[in-house]
């Protein structure tokens, strides 16, 4: 069975090298990728959206619902791990069930430290999403960042510390906002008379020339909408981890 | 130049994937996959993809290696094959 394994995949993966010469050459600008859609996107997001970031106003902008459906899927994660994972203590009795070995954090040094840096991790993810329009970085980046500083408190300091900061309540009611936000741009902007996620819609809520307040609409809406990526993707990181980590239980970490 | 270390990152990329599906230890496992995941990482911003490498530090060798270590804690501790 193992041979088998390792010559299906040694042929599958000669298929592939042998396929890699009709491939364009990487960077190749007259590519049917590069000389097409791209070209459109480089020549015009400074003129419609007002973002230096083009990886940025691609993903919130021109390709909205791509985006707005990935955070549904990680919304979708969420409750999919919470349904499998999750216990009920006054169903099923804790002290019955095999579990390894707990040794509580001991937070002398690591949990200080931990302590100190989190509040650093936390500036720095909001300036990744505040910044997202300039440089690399965006929703889904600082929702990981954001998360992850709750899951050092967690590993750190223990799992019931940050779940008193971030309770179970309202990591779910979180990420399921987050898409809410989303979506609930993509509304405003059918209320005003355009497509859904049609940013430029909204540009009687911004005020000045016509063509320029088309233009701010669709900059801050974008914002808008990476805040609402980040909090979903930030309470999904959380919420995972909590589960994984404590087999569903919700009471001790690693 | 360039040529060399694409090279050398690539190799470890392949030792990293080998080593995570061969290593007996689930632990250690998890934690070479972190390695692979920071390789790829490295690998998209010689590309010039710094969008997709910055995810990948955060989710890839971030977060997931998180994921596996805590899931690989509460299973059992070898791998039987």
């Amino acid at each position: 069975m193992k041979t088998l394994a390792l010559v299906i995949s040694l042929l599958m993966g000669s298929i592939l090298v042998v396929s890699l010469d009709d491939l364009p050459a990487w960077g190749d600008v007259n590519s049917p990728a590069n000389s097409h859609v791209s070209a459109y996107y480089l020549d015009n997001t400074m003129q419609q959206t007002g973002v230096p970031n083009v990886v940025t106003s691609v993903l919130a902008d021109y390709r909205g619902f791509d985006t707005m459906f990935e955070t549904g899927v990680v919304f979708v994660a969420v409750i999919g791990i919470m349904a499998i994972l999750r216990r009920d203590q006054r169903l099923e009795d804790i002290e019955k069930v095999e579990r390894p070995p707990y040794f509580p954090p001991d937070p002398a040094i690591t949990g200080v430290a931990a302590r100190f840096i989190v509040p650093f991790m936390q500036i720095f993810g909001l300036y990744v999403l505040a910044h997202g329009h300039y440089s690399p970085g965006g929703g889904f980046q600082a929702g990981v960042i954001l998360g992850a500083s709750v899951i050092l408190l967690a590993m750190t300091n223990g799992l019931n510390g940050a779940l008193s900061r971030l309770t179970e309540d309202w990591f779910v009611l979180l990420s399921g906002l987050g898409f809410l936000i989303f979506a609930g741009v993509g509304l405003a902007c059918m209320f005003y008379g355009g497509n859904f996620l049609d940013y430029s819609a909204l540009a009687p809520l911004m005020g000045g020339e016509p063509s320029v307040a088309a233009v701010k609409a669709r900059y801050h809406a974008m914002l808008w909408v990476e805040i609402g990526v980040t909090f979903t993707v930030m309470s999904a990181m959380f919420a995972i981890y909590s589960y994984l980590a404590s087999d569903g239980w919700m009471d001790r970490g690693l | 130049m360039i040529w060399l270390y694409d090279f050398g990152l690539l190799v470890l990329v392949i030792i990293a994937a080998l080593l995570t599906l061969n290593l007996r230890d689930l632990m250690g496992s998890a934690i070479v996959f972190g390695t692979y995941s920071f390789l790829m990482c490295l690998l998209w911003t010689v590309m010039g993809a710094v969008d997709v490498a910055f995810t990948e530090a955060a989710v890839g060798a971030g977060v997931s290696t998180v994921f596996v270590i805590a899931t690989a804690y509460n299973i059992k501790k070898e791998a039987k094959d």
